[in-house]
């Protein structure tokens, strides 16, 4: 018999705390208010790391049903939850790198005006987050999806005084709409077939299904759709354009929203209807080349970035796009390895990026920093960390998932040789932009103002200067760059054979589908090892010689390259095409036809015409009213008439 | 015998001058004998019918209108001498006192 393990506690508890933060919060002193946010967000942590400690006693997969919510007919949505390996890893990761940050946020946000909305919303976003992972429906799962998309609105408009970040938020909510419509008309599709948003009736009906190899039908129409709403949330290739500039939100946000958690919702999304994919290969394979083409578009893009945050904002794009392309070619659980790895050293890197913004009074071009190295010590060798594991370098925790995700890409029966040269390439480029940003903000002479202004003394409490952040800060640098270290230890082999009862027991029976072959051999496995660790090297190597020992000839390749450099510089002017294509013919659009034509030239003008005639006859009427008793007399002498007149004709007919 | 529709072509004549009297002049004392005018008319048709149709009731009423027009007169009179005392003028026209 399963144990009640009281699910429904780890997404409701940081909601306790939203609403008590939310509600009375205003009146609470900061200490309050930190108990209370911290106290509900841990307390969520707490219970996560209770069930993975009774993991093993565990009957997964495990369904706890809270409440009924919908039944019609015979479709059925109740609020339940589901547990399975898959939803753990999720839980542990959400809660975990939630937590940490939560902590770090005391520290960055303690001087900031609206203490109180930060955390609320914060532990809000935890709510919605905790409800899409464990949701047991699609139905429920969406409404995590959105709430997420709401908390990540609030928070990227969280200084709303400032124009650009309120656009942002809003820019950040329509994206993610146009991607919510694919989703939605997924469930709608799935609701018309399968009669059920229930993951265990809607993959049991999947299940028997064959593979589309033949051409495209339901299920591959479903996995494309579901992946339009993936790449709105995950921001992909041609939805990514909201996250660059979410990064107007303040830096803990960035490092738990737009990083570590909500942006991988939608890998955990295709991860969770894998059933539905494996049987759509056309759909997988567009994954795949949507993941690759991503994560070298924004790696190129990440490499002209100037703003310390952008560059993490592109990195984080191409990084999705890595975990989409393992997804693509049927690799799912080293996604999920990658996602992990990922939530653990980007987190960090947001949050040291946060760190040294802090230390610099508030600066975020990468152009005016420089030499901070012994400055700030601990940020320095925390962000170290992190920038060595996402590039690669073993045995950081990304060199794990990436090189597995880079052999899937190579050796799964989905992948091929391209998605691994990219992948290879985009690895160089990862590690060049990484240690670009690792060597300008550390390294060299300091090229900032000498002078902090009025903003460092806000920042900084009273002594001016460059100065490390304080303990409360830098405690979970330091936790998430050991998880950074040691995260990816547990290696692919065990995690993959870990989460292997959620993927491969619904692998389709597929005798078409040739076995993996014996590309998998130990040896070849080992030259792609050597070839992706010496891609970062390079990577290394490359951003040393040009922004360490010889910082003048980045200008002059630029100079070199022209026009191209003011392609990748103003990233590939995506947004001003999104711009002409999309938003200006919309609002012109609206204004033309829909203010001026319709609203205007129609509903307007009829009120308005109709009220103008009645005026101008009542005008002519009113004239005959003249009092003039003659007139009077005329006008019934004409009617007498006009009745006179009337009744002959009659009487002559 | 004169036929019945020559006394009532002319009561219509008389009539309609009366209307057009009524309609175009500005003395009031005219106005006041255009009605007359149309009263008349209409008397005309009555007795030119009480005589067709050898019936009483034509010719009474006639008798009737004929006390009302005088009694309306006297009053009228009246009325426009008043008029003219106060106002000094017989233009309709000008007698526009309750005209907003």
């Amino acid at each position: 018999m399963t144990p009640n393990l009281h699910l429904w506690l780890i997404p409701v508890l940081p909601l306790i705390g939203a609403a008590i933060n939310g509600l009375l919060g205003r009146r609470f002193s900061r200490q309050t208010l930190t108990a209370v946010a911290l106290t509900f967000c841990g307390a969520a942590f707490a219970m996560a790391l209770w069930i993975a400690a009774r993991f093993s006693a565990l009957n997964l997969p495990h369904v706890e049903m809270l409440a009924s919510w919908i039944r019609a007919g015979d479709f059925q949505a109740d609020f339940a939850f589901y547990l399975d390996q898959l939803s753990l890893i999720m839980l542990l990761v959400v809660t975990g790198v939630g937590f940490v940050i939560h902590v770090y946020s005391v520290g960055y946000m303690w001087e900031e005006g609206g203490y109180y909305r930060f955390f609320s919303y914060l532990n809000l976003f935890m709510f919605f987050m905790l409800t899409l992972v464990l949701a047991n429906n699609y139905l429920l799962m969406f409404i995590g999806w959105e709430g997420v998309g709401l908390a990540s609105y609030l928070l990227i408009g969280f200084y709303f005084l400032r124009d650009s970040a309120a656009s942002a938020g809003k820019k950040a909510f329509i994206v993610n709409r146009m991607g919510d419509f694919g989703f939605l008309i997924a469930l709608f599709l799935l609701i018309k077939h399968f009669g059920s948003l229930n993951f265990e009736q809607v993959f049991q009906s999947v299940q028997p299904m064959r593979p589309e190899t033949a051409g495209a039908g339901l299920l591959t129409a479903i996995g494309l759709l579901l992946m339009v709403g993936a790449a709105g949330k995950s921001a992909q290739l041609p939805l990514y354009v909201w996250l660059p500039d979410a990064m107007e939100g303040p830096t803990p946000v960035s490092a738990l929203i737009h990083a570590a958690t909500m942006v991988t919702g939608g890998v955990y999304m295709v991860a969770r209807s894998h059933t539905i994919f494996e049987r759509a290969p056309i759909a997988l394979t567009v994954v795949a080349i949507v993941g690759t083409l991503t994560a070298l578009f924004a790696a190129t893009i990440g490499i002209c970035q100037t703003d310390i945050k952008k560059v993490l904002a592109y990195s984080t794009i191409s990084q999705l796009g890595y975990m989409f392309m393992a997804c693509g070619v049927g690799a799912f659980s080293m996604g999920i390895f990658h996602l992990m790895t990922h939530a653990f050293f980007k987190g960090l890197l947001f949050l040291a990026a946060g760190s040294v913004i802090h230390a610099v009074g508030g600066e975020q071009d990468m152009r005016r920093m420089g030499g901070l190295r012994t400055k700030i010590p601990w940020t320095f060798w925390t962000m170290t960390a992190a920038t060595f594991a996402i590039a690669g370098f073993p045995p950081f925790a990304g060199f794990f998932s990436k090189d597995a995700i880079l052999w899937q890409a190579y050796s799964s029966p989905y992948g091929s040789w391209i998605y691994w040269l990219i992948g290879v390439f985009t690895a160089f480029l990862t590690s060049f932009y990484m240690f670009r940003q690792w060597f300008l903000t550390f390294f060299g002479e300091y090229r900032g103002a000498q002078e902090h202004g009025e903003h460092s003394a806000a920042h900084s409490q009273g002594h001016g200067g460059i100065h490390e952040s304080p303990k409360i800060m830098l405690v979970p640098l330091v936790i998430l760059a050991v998880l950074s270290v040691c995260g990816g230890w547990i290696g692919s082999q065990r995690f993959d054979r870990f989460l292997s009862p959620v993927f491969s027991a619904t692998a389709p029976a597929n005798p078409a589908t040739p076995a993996p072959e014996s590309k998998s051999e130990a040896s070849s496995e080992t030259v792609f090892t050597v070839i992706s660790v010496g891609a970062a090297l390079l990577g290394f190597l490359l951003a040393w010689q040009l922004y360490h020992r010889r910082p003048q000839l980045p200008q002059e390749i630029a100079h070199a390259l022209g026009s191209f450099y003011q392609a990748v510089l103003n990233k590939y002017y995506v947004d001003e095409l999104y711009a002409a294509l999309f938003v200006k013919p919309l609002v012109d659009g609206s204004a033309k036809l829909l203010w001026h034509g319709i609203d205007e030239d129609m509903i307007d003008a009829t009120l308005n015409n109709s009220a103008a005639g009645a005026r101008e006859v009542s005008d002519t009427m009113r004239h005959m009213q003249s009092g003039n008793l003659r007139s009077y007399a005329g006008w019934i002498a004409a009617g007498a008439a006009v009745v006179i007149a009337y009744m002959v004709w009659m009487g002559t007919r | 015998m004169v036929p019945l529709s020559y006394y009532l072509v002319l009561g219509g004549i008389l009539f309609a001058c009366g209307v057009t009297g009524f309609l175009i002049k500005r003395n009031i004392i005219t106005i006041f004998m255009s009605i007359e005018l149309m009263l008349n008319g209409v008397n005309l048709s009555f007795v030119a019918f009480a005589a067709q149709w050898k019936a009483l009731s034509g010719q009474v009423f006639v008798f009737f209108v004929m006390v009302v027009a005088a009694a309306e007169a006297a009053v009228g009179l009246a009325i426009i001498i008043a008029v003219y005392r106060t106002r000094e003028t017989l233009n309709v026209d000008r007698v526009n006192l309750l005209k907003l």
